[in-house]
């Protein structure tokens, strides 16, 4: 028996195409549009090209002037404002979670079925991230005046979002058995929270939080810069002041606690998961 | 068959049983909750003044007042800059940054100072690098820029290095094997297999700068944050709400776009 009556083999479009023409003209669009945004931006941006190429000459003066690093200043008043940093980061994180956990709970459609309150905890949680933490500082210092709670209460807000999203999506990938067990047995929902979600979300919950403190331990660096206490206004003061030595002291300063509280960090994540 | 309930509870663990360790880290956390409360000198009567300005605050910023639009969008418009050029030039340099820093890629004494560099770039708040650039080479967009390439370089070369680390080699050895030179086998071997992941770090890269060039500018490096500061120190609180408002809707907008770009590239 022969198969050559069969259409010919000829008909058929043999060349092989990884994608659609849709999916390449959405491809070229964004390369189009990156590329003009990109050529726009060049032409029109403001930039003095003289200080371009003087750039190298300044950052060497800038550095030079650093140098010798003045240690002395540092029991002075880097120390303490350093421990001042750590505490407004430590307690905004913990300050967060008063509110981070709700808006999680309501974010997390294995808790709360009602697409009104997911609708509420993402614009909450959404805006909570879209505004800066110097911002948020901004905000409070408008409020309180130039002070510690402030910058507690802008690390607080500003970790929301993140905070939030991160545990909401913990909830939704707990395995729900547990859950089901308990609901049989007639739990009150708060048994439920307590003994059925918290210990499966016990370590993402922990994880979660060391994130978000390492990440605030950087930022109530600068919140002095506004106002909001720390090491921030020891360096701001002493940029105001062309103390540069003492500068490089704090400069110092916060990149030692950086790293150390990245280290730390990294460790108890790396034993909880 | 017989006793479905011979081992009586006592014999059965606890399922709900107490978590000692854990306990131990709430009674911590509580005692360092006192001690920090009282070293920060933070008292209730300090928040309940506070909260009586706040209201005075949100009185005069509502409603928003939007009359300075030109101003708003000329500082708009430069955020957006700063934003793309500093994303364009951070990928750049950390596409060959990553590929220094990877040690499957690179032998020691190439990839561990460029690991450090990396980590450095990394440490330091993008607020305090721009500090550093506004002195140097002073106000305006230029500082801005350095800084988030700066930005750009510690995380997304950071990523970009980790990637490759994780990639087969069989593709490597095979390239290699048929005499390709150290360009061609990262072209043709490494990049294929990372250039999906790195596009994704590269869209959230440009999402990211675009927050920050909005805060760069609180130190002088050009943008909107800038011209947020002014109104502030001006007392013009309506304007600032308006300058909120806008900042917000760009931050939604580009989580939009860099959602889009991520689903046609998916």
């Amino acid at each position: 028996m022969k198969i050559s009556t069969a259409t010919p083999l000829t008909a058929i479009d043999r060349h092989w195409q990884r994608f659609t023409l849709s999916q390449k003209l959405s491809r070229y669009a964004v390369y189009l549009v990156l590329v003009l945004a990109l050529v726009l931006s060049i032409q029109t941006v403001e930039v003095i090209p003289e200080f371009f190429y003087d750039a190298p000459e300044q950052m060497a003066d800038m550095f030079t002037r650093m140098w010798p690093i003045d240690f002395a200043y540092y029991p002075v008043s880097v120390h303490d404002a350093m421990l001042e940093t750590l505490n407004i980061a430590t307690l905004g994180t913990l300050l967060t979670l008063i509110f981070a956990i709700p808006l999680a709970l309501m974010n997390a459609s294995n808790v709360v079925a009602s697409p009104w309150c997911h609708w509420i905890a993402r614009f909450f949680l959404v805006s909570s991230r879209s505004v800066n933490s110097l911002v948020w500082a901004l905000l409070f210092v408008a409020i309180f005046g130039p002070s510690v709670i402030a910058g507690v209460l802008a690390i607080a807000f500003r970790s929301v979002g993140f905070v939030g999203k991160l545990l909401g999506e913990a909830i939704e990938e707990i395995n729900m058995g547990p859950i089901e067990a308990l609901t049989a047995t007639g739990a009150s929902w708060a048994a439920i929270l307590l003994k059925g979600y918290w210990p499966q979300i016990l370590p993402a919950f922990f994880s979660i939080v060391l994130f978000r403190w390492d990440i605030n331990v950087r930022e109530s660096a600068v919140l002095g810069l506004v106002g909001a206490g720390g090491i921030g206004v020891v360096l701001s003061d002493s940029m105001n002041l062309f103390e540069w030595q003492r500068v490089a002291m704090a400069l110092l300063a916060i990149f030692v606690v950086v790293i150390l509280a990245e280290i730390l960090v990294v460790n108890i994540r790396k034993r909880l998961l | 068959m017989a006793g479905v309930d011979s081992g009586t509870s006592a014999a059965r663990p606890n399922p709900f049983a107490r978590n000692w360790f854990v306990t131990g880290i709430w009674l911590l956390l509580a005692g360092y909750l006192v001690y920090s409360v009282n070293a920060l000198g933070l008292s209730w009567e300090r928040i309940s003044t506070g909260m009586g300005f706040a209201g005075n605050l949100l009185d005069k910023m509502f409603p928003p007042n939007f009359s300075r639009w030109e101003l708003l969008l000329g500082g708009l418009i430069e955020s957006l800059e700063i934003a793309v050029i500093a994303s364009f030039f951070g990928i750049l340099v950390s596409l060959f940054l990553g590929l220094f820093a990877a040690r499957n890629m690179m032998s020691g004494w190439v990839s561990s100072p460029v690991r450090a560099l990396i980590a450095l770039c990394r440490t330091f708040h993008p607020v305090i690098i721009a500090i550093l650039f506004v002195k140097s080479v002073g106000f305006g967009a230029l500082a801005g820029i350095l800084t988030l390439v700066v930005a750009s370089i510690g995380f997304i070369a950071k990523l970009f290095a980790e990637a490759i680390e994780e990639i087969s080699l069989k593709q490597v050895e095979a390239i290699r094997a048929t005499g390709a030179s150290f360009v061609s086998v990262v072209l043709f071997a490494v990049m294929p297999q990372v250039f999906s992941r790195f596009l994704g770090f590269a869209t959230y890269q440009l999402d990211s700068n675009l927050r920050n060039s909005t805060m760069v500018g609180i130190v002088g490096a050009g943008g909107l944050g800038g011209t947020l500061f002014s109104a502030f120190q001006r007392f013009d609180y309506d304007f600032v709400a308006a300058i909120l408002i806008v900042i917000i809707a760009l931050i939604m907008f580009g989580e939009f776009l860099s959602n889009l770009v991520r689903r046609i590239f998916k």
